[in-house]
C-alpha cells in the first residue's frame, strides 16, 4: 500500500480520531456503554491500521516488542494488584483479617473531594478497567505482530504482502 | 423495527451461505468481515452496544486483518473438494436439532423469560446506590459484583496471547 498516498493520508488524519476513541470508551465507561475489552481492541487497531499501512517495522517502532510484551503482563498485575491494595489497605488502618476481602473497592473510600478523585467503587473500576484495557490492546498488537512478521510457509506463492511493504519503507 | 431485523437476519444468512460456497479465499475474509459487522449491526438492535463494539472491533477489524495475514502465508485457493455426505447428515441433525431447542426458548422480550427473573431485578434497581452513583449496570456488574470474574477473564486473555506468541515465535528466534 506504500504507493497509495491516499490511503496513506487518510490513515494518519483518522489515527488520531481512533485512539481518541478508545480513551473514551476505556475511562467513560462506567457511565456509558464500553469499558476495558472494548476500548482494548480499539486502541489496537488503531496501531494496526498503522502497522498495515505504513509496514511492521514502522508500527514496531510507535510499539516496541518489548514493551509491548511487559505491558501484557502489566495490566494483569494492575488488576490482582487493586485486589490485594483493597485487602490491605483495611488492614493497615488496623482492622480485623476477617474484612480484608479481594477487590472489595469499599476500602478505597477517601475523605477527598469526589469530584476531582475519585474513590470507592468508582476508583476501583477504573483501575480493574485499566489493567483490562492494558492487557488486551497489548494481547491484540502482539498476536499481530506475530502474524504479520511470519515468512511465507510455501516457497511458491513468494513472499507475504506485508513483508514485501515493510522491506520497502 | 421488523423492517431493519428482516434484513439483517436475511443478509446474515446470505452471507453465511457466501462463505461457506466460496472457493476464492479472499473474498471469503471479507465476507466473515461483513458477517461479523452485521452481527455488530444486530447486537446493536437488541440493545447490547457493548457486545456491538467488541464485535465490530473483534469481529469485522481484528480478525480479518489476521485472517489476511494468514492469507498472505498460504494460498489465495481453496482446494475444490467433492461433497461428502455423512458430515453434511451429521451437519444437518445437529442443526435441526438446535432448531427444534429454540421452540423451548421465550419469546423475544417476554417478561416471563428467565433472564427478566433471575439475576434478581433488584440488581438493577440497587446498583446506582451500591456503585455511589455510577449510572451504567453492565460495568458495574462486570467490574465490581463480579469483579473477581473479570480478573479470570483478563488471565484468559493473557494465557491465550502467552501461548500464540510460544507457537508463533517458535521459528523466528532473534527476529523479535
Amino acid at each position: 500500500m506504500i504507493s497509495f498516498p491516499i490511503i496513506r493520508v487518510i490513515t494518519k488524519i483518522i489515527i488520531p480520531y481512533i485512539l481518541l476513541f478508545a480513551l473514551y470508551v476505556q475511562f467513560h465507561g462506567d457511565f456509558g456503554p464500553g469499558g476495558g475489552f472494548q476500548a482494548g481492541v480499539i486502541f489496537a487497531s488503531a496501531i494496526i491500521l498503522y502497522g498495515l499501512v505504513y509496514g511492521l517495522p514502522a508500527a514496531k517502532r510507535v510499539a516496541p516488542v518489548k514493551v509491548v510484551e511487559k505491558l501484557i503482563a502489566l495490566g494483569l498485575v494492575v488488576y490482582a494488584g487493586t485486589g490485594f491494595l483493597t485487602m490491605l489497605l483495611p488492614l493497615s488502618k488496623g482492622g480485623e483479617a476477617a474484612q480484608a476481602n479481594f477487590l472489595n473497592y469499599e476500602t478505597l473510600n477517601h475523605s477527598l473531594n469526589h469530584e476531582w478523585v475519585p474513590g470507592g467503587q468508582h476508583l476501583g473500576i477504573f483501575l480493574v478497567e485499566l489493567g483490562v484495557g492494558i492487557t488486551v490492546t497489548s494481547v491484540m498488537i502482539m498476536i499481530f505482530y506475530a502474524f504479520a512478521g511470519r515468512e511465507p510457509v510455501d516457497a511458491k506463492s513468494g513472499k507475504s504482502k506485508i513483508r514485501r511493504e515493510s522491506a520497502k519503507s | 423495527m421488523i423492517f431493519i431485523v428482516i434484513p439483517i437476519l436475511a443478509l446474515l444468512a446470505l452471507t453465511a451461505v457466501a462463505v461457506a460456497r466460496i472457493r476464492d479465499l479472499w473474498a471469503a475474509v471479507m465476507f466473515t468481515g461483513i458477517y461479523s459487522f452485521l452481527g455488530a449491526s444486530w447486537m446493536l438492535i437488541l440493545d447490547a452496544p457493548d457486545v456491538a463494539f467488541t464485535e465490530a472491533a473483534v469481529g469485522a477489524g481484528i480478525s480479518t486483518v489476521l485472517m489476511l495475514a494468514t492469507l498472505a502465508l498460504t494460498g489465495k485457493k481453496e482446494k475444490p473438494s467433492k461433497v461428502k455426505v455423512m458430515p453434511l447428515i451429521v451437519v444437518g441433525i445437529t442443526g435441526a436439532a438446535l432448531i427444534y431447542g429454540t421452540f423451548d426458548m421465550p419469546a423475544y422480550g417476554s417478561a416471563e423469560a428467565p433472564i427478566q427473573q433471575y439475576p434478581n431485578p433488584s440488581f438493577v434497581e440497587k446498583s446506582k446506590e451500591d456503585m455511589h452513583g455510577l449510572p451504567n449496570v453492565v460495568t458495574a456488574v462486570l467490574a465490581s459484583y463480579r469483579g473477581y470474574d473479570t480478573l479470570g477473564e483478563t488471565a484468559v486473555i493473557f494465557t491465550a496471547g502467552i501461548a500464540v506468541l510460544l507457537i508463533l515465535r517458535k521459528d523466528q528466534e532473534g527476529d523479535a
